[in-house]
């Protein structure tokens, strides 16, 4: 009886598996797989955690970031859940920085690969910089909501000037503060801006939105550098120039610029530079409202991406 | 004239019964008592009398409603006393994750010993008890004598002047009981006082220097077993044998008995001559005349079942 | 006189072990090293808090399970055993079989604690990071765990002299819970603004021990620095706490007659 007994029981193992993968494909059709958050209040999930409300921050955090990359990954994203995520991972642990930086760039970036929300984004900085007065990071983070999404140079200042305050905060948030309130939305204080967030965080997800943005920045000086030239060009041969190569040829360039794709630039009829039609490289969808490029200062790994400009 | 080694007196127990605990029940009488020193006294009573009522309210187990207790001297509320007795409780129950010999050694830590001397007893009385052989041995892999044996070995092992055993001898075979009854006797030899309960009256007889009854929380009667039965009359016993053809007188008729072709007949001490008389008259054939004595268990059931009618009797008349 | 309770002390130590108590251990240990193989992987550059975190939390839960379940049987399974009796019978005063027992079982925690804290360093060397100054928060943390496992024990110990295990575990947890809660609760009374709402839960405030206090397991993550002071006040409020419990114990049971 007992060999009856244990053979049977692979035997109904094995049935009991059929039967578990057919109701997973029933239970999909039936709804999309939606994650849902049960609980919406922060401070009710906090009181529930009996006190070990830093692990669960751990765990929401740890949900957070799965949810992006999953979103990431569907057709027609949708990260309604992020705030909430975010919201309940920062009540439970309220120091988790890196929670408070993640939602900063991703809350506020549109298109399909954030939530397209400033305004919780900043709620959430806010949030943060209130609970962490010490940590200058948020308030750069702040700063560079105010400036990059909103444009809100007035209040940007006044954001970098704050966390400049904070003991051990390094000079360049003042020298920010001060750029921001003098040339504004000018690609000089946007590189400084996407270079520091570039340099300090250490989520990859972060790394990778912000070198993005600074290849963009340089392709974007290089155009503007390039429709510079092209001007001359006209003035002294009299047409715009159909390619770089003619700018080289006149002596006007040392040698052929590239894009962060290593494509090179080409021009259209009215002289205006624009990318390579042959070009893999995509250009972030942000507006563009800058002015001419101001003098460098020193250099940083940031610097590094924009590269050497000349082949 | 010394002390008596122990004295109680006046000692009651009640406890709250009934669903809302508002009645009480009356487990021990006004038990009063005293215990010579040297002395096997044997605590006598049926299942539910208040003998181990009377041990746990000794060993500050439990709290009288009323009375007092003297052991050596000292009150039983005395903790320190207890290093003077030993006591082995009716079921021995040990942690039964330890060794016999870890039982004795955590045991013989409650007294002073240097851990030289406190080895030296413990193996000391493994042997006493015979258990040196199973000394390593968990005690939960221990039939229940090896069990009784440990437990009679800690109530013993500190050298106790007073040692007090609750129905040491239950659950034992033959064998065991024997053993139990020799250590008994020889705590005696070594000038130690012994008190124990038992349903045993057989070993009661045989051990004991004084016994006490007690039934339904009251005691009946303090004295040696010879004292407590002789209350009873004697009765003689004649075996017969009948001539043939001849018939036996009626009266002796219905209470004779028959086995093989002889005949047995008790009689009462005073009937004897009467009895003999009848005989004679039916020329019967006397083989031989044996007093028959009483036990303790007769008197014990006789008693029993007098308390219990009187009892009964009671609680008719007050309904 | 002080060698009583020791030896009860041990004993009790003794049995623990011998129950395979200590087997929890190897449930820690394989979390510590799946967490250490798996938390690169699904929480990038918090990992060693991560780590803190779930170990700390572990330690914390684990080690309140045992204090609630072997607590709340430190005496009633000696009376349901009767195994009480014969030790009883002995020169040894309740209290100090009581002190021996309260005094066992921390000594289990402690040790167990011991070698957890072994694995979480372990882990945490795994993961990577040399050990900082900060860590020091992680000790402190743990410190006040054991003082957690203190007032838990010592609450388990109360109820087990009156009451079967089963109820003995909820009323522990009951206190446990209120005790995280008391906080809360004393501000949702401050809020009402009914007096006597507001009397109810001062009163619960300050009868109840409040175990919001020992919580540094965020701080010790994020390597924060818990100042001296706090450990020293929440030493003694332990010590005055558990005194208090244990009296209330050696009251209710010096009383109790053992059927």
């Amino acid at each position: 009886m007992r060999w009856v007994a244990l053979c049977a029981i692979p035997v109904f193992f094995c049935a009991a598996a059929v039967l578990q993968r057919q109701i997973d494909v029933r239970a999909a059709t039936l709804s999309e797989a939606n994650e849902e958050l049960i609980l919406r209040s922060p401070e009710a999930i906090r009181k529930l955690s009996l006190g070990y409300d830093a692990l669960l921050g751990d765990i929401y955090w740890t949900r957070a970031v799965q949810y992006y990359g999953r979103e990431m990954n569907e057709p027609r994203p949708d990260f309604h859940l992020l705030w909430p995520l975010l919201d309940v991972t920062t009540t439970l642990d309220p120091r988790l920085e890196v929670a408070y930086h993640f939602g900063a760039i991703f809350l506020s970036e549109t298109g399909s690969i954030g939530a397209g929300r400033t305004d919780l984004a900043i709620k959430l900085v806010k949030k943060g910089v209130a609970a962490n007065p010490n940590i200058w990071q948020l308030g750069t983070d702040l700063g560079f909501l105010y400036y990059w999404r909103l444009k809100d140079y007035p209040n940007a200042t006044a954001a970098y000037l704050e966390a400049s305050r904070v003991p051990n905060a390094p000079p360049w948030i003042k020298a920010m503060a001060a750029r921001v309130a003098q040339t504004g939305g000018s690609i000089e204080t946007s590189q400084m801006i996407w270079g520091q967030i570039y340099d300090s965080t250490k989520d990859a997800t972060i790394k990778k939105r912000a070198k993005e943005e600074l290849q963009g920045l340089r392709a974007q000086e290089d155009m503007i550098q390039l429709g510079k030239l092209a001007d001359q060009y006209k003035q002294r041969v009299g047409r715009y120039p159909a390619s770089e190569e003619d700018l080289r040829a006149a002596g006007l360039l040392p040698g052929i610029a590239v894009d962060p794709a290593g494509f090179p630039y080409e021009f259209d009829s009215d002289g205006k530079p624009r990318l390579n039609s042959k070009t893999t490289f995509q250009m972030p969808k942000e507006p563009k409202v800058f002015s001419a490029p101001a003098a460098r200062t020193e250099s940083s790994p940031s610097e590094q991406i924009q590269g050497t400009r000349v082949q | 004239m010394a002390a008596a080694i122990i004295e109680i007196e006046g000692l009651t127990k009640d406890y709250p019964s009934g669903f809302w605990r508002k009645r009480w029940k009356r487990s021990l009488d006004h038990l009063s008592l005293q215990v010579e020193e040297g002395e096997i006294f044997g605590f006598l009573g049926p299942n539910g009398a208040g003998k181990t009522t009377t041990l746990k309210l000794l060993m500050g187990l439990i709290f009288p409603t009323s009375g007092t207790a003297r052991i050596r001297g000292r009150s039983i509320e005395d903790i320190a006393m207890h290093a003077e007795i030993g006591y082995l409780p009716e079921h021995p129950y040990f942690y039964d994750y330890l060794t016999a010999r870890e039982l004795l050694d955590y045991y013989a830590r409650f007294s002073n010993y240097s851990t030289a001397e406190r080895n030296a007893r413990v193996e000391t009385f493994l042997k006493r008890v015979g258990l040196s052989s199973a000394a390593n041995v968990q005690l939960r892999k221990f039939s229940k004598g090896m069990l009784q044996r440990a437990g009679i070995a800690q109530a013993i092992l500190h050298d106790p002047k007073v040692v007090f055993l609750d129905e040491p001898m239950s659950g034992l075979d033959p064998v065991g009981r024997r053993e139990v009854r020799d250590i008994i006797l020889a705590l005696k030899q070594q000038g130690k006082t012994v008190f124990f309960s038992t349903h045993i009256l057989s070993d009661a007889e045989m051990l004991c220097d004084r016994v006490g009854v007690l039934v339904d929380g009251k005691l009946h009667g303090v004295g040696s077993p010879r004292e407590m039965v002789s209350v009873e009359m004697q009765s003689m016993e004649i075996l017969f044998e009948l001539l043939e053809g001849r018939a036996l007188p009626p009266r002796i008729a219905d209470q004779a008995r028959q086995i093989g072709g002889r005949y047995r007949i008790a009689v009462p001490e005073q009937d004897v001559y009467v009895a003999i008389e009848q005989l004679r008259s039916c020329d019967a054939r006397i083989l031989s005349m044996t007093p028959v004595r009483p036990t303790l268990e007769d008197y014990f059931i006789r008693l029993v079942g007098r308390e219990r009618a009187a009892t009964h009797e009671e609680e008719t008349v007050l309904r | 006189m002080n060698a009583i309770p020791g030896a009860v002390a041990v004993n009790t130590f003794r049995e623990a072990v011998r129950d395979r108590v200590l087997y929890n251990l190897i449930f820690f240990a394989l979390l510590m090293i799946a967490a250490s193989i798996l938390v690169g992987q699904i929480s990038i550059g918090i990992d060693r808090m991560v780590i803190v975190n779930l170990g700390l939390s572990a330690i914390s839960l684990i080690g309140l399970v045992m204090a609630i379940f072997i607590g709340v049987s430190l005496v009633s399974k000696e009376i349901e055993k009767r195994t009480l009796y014969s030790l009883l019978a002995r020169p040894i005063h309740r209290w100090q079989f009581l002190a021996g027992k309260y005094a066992g079982l921390l000594l289990t925690l402690i040790v167990n604690t011991a070698f957890m804290t072994v694995g979480l360093a372990g882990a945490l060397f795994y993961v990577g990071r040399p050990f900082v100054r900060g860590d020091l928060t992680i000790l402190i943390a743990i410190y006040f765990i054991l003082l957690e496992f203190a007032l838990v024990t010592a609450v388990a110990l109360l109820f087990s002299c009156y009451s079967s295990p089963m109820l003995s575990t909820l009323f522990t947890v009951g206190v446990y819970i209120t005790g995280v809660f008391a906080q809360d609760i004393r501000q949702a009374g401050d809020l009402s603004k009914d007096a006597a709402v507001e009397f109810i839960t001062r009163a619960v405030y300050y009868l109840v021990p409040n175990f919001h206090n020992f919580n540094v397991i965020a701080a010790a993550a994020h390597g924060e620095a818990v100042g001296f002071g706090l450990v020293w006040q929440n030493t003694l409020y332990t010590a005055v706490y558990v005194v208090l419990v244990l009296l209330g114990a050696t009251a209710v049971f010096s009383g109790r007659d053992l059927k």
